[in-house]
């Protein structure tokens, strides 16, 4: 009944390739995202931009950031902190030191930076595999927080080694420092995060995703096709980075206002790599669903006890909110073990055939 | 229905109960103050979190109990876990900010330094108590920023002032070896920049130890320690940060008279664990430990006899439960100056802002309150947020903390010139202009 595809024919190679190929579908994500941009920011409070929404918006960046890597190339990464905090610093102090540059192209080059900096990085997948991997990119994470807490000018010498982002518009709009509105800032995180996901869902849908999948399925199958790992894999690893770096920069620019070495610490990169795992790994979808699911099922079961006017002292409430927010992670990872993204598929397929299941 | 389609259903049933988790209603503001408490009373530094948060709200049910209120106008507070993480505590904050919040205390230097931007935009009165951006003392760019009744600074100077009087003098610091052990954090960095002023003004030595969060490890920097030999330490600790260091310092035979640990470095849960060992562990502080002031017994007579009490009886008097109450009364005190005398109303967000501004805690008013002896009085000013208040050191016995020393000043000469160049530096970066205090009245 919802997915009435009849008359629905594909005459050209491009209907045929498009992301989403069924009519239905094309229209529920284009009112989607008009919506997003311009009934959310008039409806939405303070409290739901600040806390909520751009939260999960930067995450999903991260997320895709770290699924193209890990979901898509199949190399595991524990750095996702430590590359948003390059992002993060490098947008810093590039934006202090050429306050005239525009902050959206401050954003790209401290991804260009990350990017950089995830491809040293890189350079040791292609001889470590799987949790050795994890490994050496884990000392990337401590070897970058380390290197921002320990050297002064990252932070141009402030005393308590904290950045604080400054004012910046985007045209005639302030977009970051204390004055930005949180629509304006949501506005703003919203549009990275489309052209991100765009770029991404193109990327691995053409040849450098196919020789990502080729990797990550059997690195010497691939090899012996013509696929060369070093290259692949140092692509994955700057092109994952480049999205990180952003998400890093959004993070502090966007979110957070102002941040400390502690902000990007090992937790972060658990935290993303967990989104993409509950999210689905090797899917663009996936990591906005996971990202959904660990910004909003905390705040939703902290709410829990006000909506329904239960008197628990905080500090149970807290530890109701722990247990029952684990209990559904591992509750979602046993029905379904690809992630969220499959649930979301097989709903779809359901849909197609419904009301009538042959 | 299968576990998959549950599992979906759930998934539906999470977004569609999604819009209903928006903040509970705004209440009408006028009749109650409101403060929002963001408390960690879990997570791992609950042990020094709970203390604070009992003190806080016991004094406020005092207060509610025994006086209905400040002057006739009760007071609400709802408690949010922040579990001392940033993004939670800013999360809190925007939560319970539209319910008209009176005031902030943000009890985290991270979230203090998230909220200070959004004080003026929010039109929230930010009260760092003796902790935060130390820049935010001068009054004249940070009007909606508060640390009285002293900051990391004047702590600084302070100490040194006291290892001063306990070498025979300030000149014969010359020489001396002193070393500041300090958590990794702009929390921990901020006496720095003080400590390496006054090492060149009284030419001691200072060493910088920097310990990474959270602290557990420090066998390297205790070895250093034990190389240098200095002759005084002082510690900007936190948390698990603080028994390791008490422990380490014991274990490589420190004299422990000589190791001051900062006011967030010295309560019961940073010496007990190393039992004997950390007796004569000194720390500063800006209120008495101990039970044995008017203001406890009124707490145990009007809250803990009626049931009302936040903890256990036997848990006050700690140094932390202490620094709840003080932060509470400093609060109550803002708001009851704030009213100006106008009975039944709450005061207005410019009003807060200003009643913080013209505090006045005299020697009378503290006697009145029951607190004689627990703090000491406080100025605060237009220019001035800090007060530039006292500082006392209180010792370990092994079994309680002692006050032994007098109120110390700290070195407004120093201190003072730093945080004004400090302040026009961190405001700038938030594009802040300086007003005139001349003409606020």
């Amino acid at each position: 009944m919802i997915y009435r595809e009849a008359g629905q024919f594909k005459t050209s190679y491009a209907s045929d390739q498009a992301i989403f190929p069924i009519v239905q579908d094309k229209w529920v994500v284009a009112a989607g995202v008009v919506a997003a941009f311009v009934a959310v920011p008039l409806v939405a409070n303070e409290y739901w931009l600040q806390a909520v929404l751009i939260p999960f918006l930067i995450y999903s960046m991260a997320a895709i950031g770290l699924n193209l890597l890990t979901g898509y190339a199949g190399q595991l990464s524990l750095g996702t902190g430590g590359f948003m905090a390059v992002g993060g610093y490098a947008a810093f102090k590039l934006t202090t030191a050429f306050p005239w540059l525009n902050i959206v192209v401050v954003f790209a080059l401290a991804g260009v930076i990350a990017a950089l900096v995830g491809l040293v990085f890189g350079v040791p997948s292609l001889r470590i595999k799987g949790f050795y991997l994890a490994v050496a990119t884990l000392a990337a994470q401590f070897f970058l927080i380390w290197l921002f807490n320990k050297v002064a000018w990252f932070t141009n010498y402030a005393s308590s080694g904290t950045i604080t982002a400054p004012p910046r518009t985007v045209a005639g709009v302030m977009v970051t420092g204390p004055l930005a509105t949180a629509g304006a800032r949501y506005v703003a995180a919203l549009g990275l995060v489309m052209l991100g996901a765009l770029v991404a869902k193109n990327l691995v849908r053409g040849r450098i995703g196919r020789s990502w999948m080729a990797i990550r399925d059997r690195d010497i199958a691939a090899e012996i096709i013509g696929v060369r790992p070093l290259r692949t894999k140092l692509l994955a690893f700057g092109i994952s980075s480049f999205y990180c770096g952003v998400a890093g920069a959004e993070y502090v620019f966007l979110y957070l206002g102002s941040a400390e070495t502690l902000a990007f610490d090992i937790g972060l990169s658990f935290l993303v790599l967990f989104m993409v795992i509950i999210g689905g790994l090797g899917s663009i979808l996936g990591s906005f669903l996971g990202a959904a699911f660990i910004v909003l099922v905390p705040i939703f079961l902290t709410n829990v006890p006000h909506m329904l006017h239960l008197p628990l002292p905080v500090a149970l409430q807290k530890q109701i909110e722990l247990m029952v927010f684990g209990g559904l992670i591992i509750f979602f990872l046993i029905v379904e073990p690809h992630g969220l993204a499959r649930l979301w598929q097989i709903a779809k397929e359901k849909l197609r055939l419904w009301p009538f299941p042959h | 229905m299968t576990l998959r389609a549950c599992s979906i259903a759930l998934l539906a049933v999470l977004v569609a109960a999604g819009p209903a988790l928006a903040p509970a209603p705004v209440v009408a503001q006028g009749k109650d103050v409101f403060i929002p408490l963001l408390v960690y009373r879990t997570g791992p530094f609950a042990p020094s979190g709970i203390p604070i948060a009992n003190g806080f709200v016991d004094y406020f049910t005092l207060l509610n109990e025994r006086d209905g209120g400040v002057n006739g106008v009760k007071i609400t507070w709802e408690e949010c876990e922040t579990q001392y993480d940033t993004k939670q505590g800013v999360e809190c904050y925007e939560r319970l900010k539209g319910r008209g919040a009176a005031l902030v205390n943000p009890y985290s230097t991270g979230i203090t330094y998230q909220l200070i931007p959004k004080a003026p935009v929010d039109k929230v009165p930010v009260f760092s108590m003796g902790y935060g951006m130390s820049a935010s003392s001068d009054g004249r760019w940070f009007p909606w920023v508060f640390n009285f009744p002293t900051n990391y600074w004047s702590q600084a100077s302070a100490v040194i002032r006291y290892i001063g009087t306990q070498e025979g003098g300030l000149e014969k610091l010359k020489g001396k070896k002193i070393v500041h052990v300090f958590h990794n954090s702009p929390y921990g960095k901020e006496a720095n920049p003080t400590l390496e002023e006054l090492s060149r003004k009284y030419q001691f030595e200072l060493t910088l130890l920097p310990v990474d969060t959270p602290g557990q490890e420090q066998k390297s920097t205790w070895l250093q320690v034990r190389k240098l030999n200095p002759d005084w330490i002082f510690m900007s600790g936190w948390g698990v940060m603080n028994q390791v260091a008490v422990k380490e310092a014991a274990a490589i035979g420190f004299k422990m008279d000589h190791f001051i640990g900062n006011w967030w470095s010295s309560s019961d849960a940073d010496v007990v664990p190393a039992g004997d060992g950390a007796k004569g562990y000194k720390g500063a502080t800006f209120h008495a430990p101990g039970t044995n002031f008017k203001v406890h017994s009124e707490i145990v007579k009007h809250v803990y006899d009626k049931g009302k009490g936040a903890g256990k009886k036997e848990e006050m008097g700690s140094p932390l439960y202490n620094r709840g109450v003080v932060n509470a009364m400093f609060s109550a005190e803002a708001i009851r100056t704030a009213m100006k005398g106008a009975k039944g109303q709450a005061p207005t967000p410019e009003q807060m802002r200003w009643g913080f501004e013209n505090l006045n805690l005299t020697e009378k008013r503290l006697e009145e309150i029951g607190m004689k002896g627990f703090t000491h009085p406080i100025k605060v000013t237009c220019e001035d947020h800090e007060g530039s208040g006292p500082v006392l050191i209180e010792q370990w016995d092994g079994k309680k903390w002692n006050i032994v020393s007098d109120w110390i000043q700290p070195m407004k000469d120093v201190v003072r010139p730093k945080i004004e160049t400090a302040a026009v530096d961190e405001a700038k970066k938030l594009g802040y202009s300086q007003r005139d205090c001349g003409k606020e009245k």
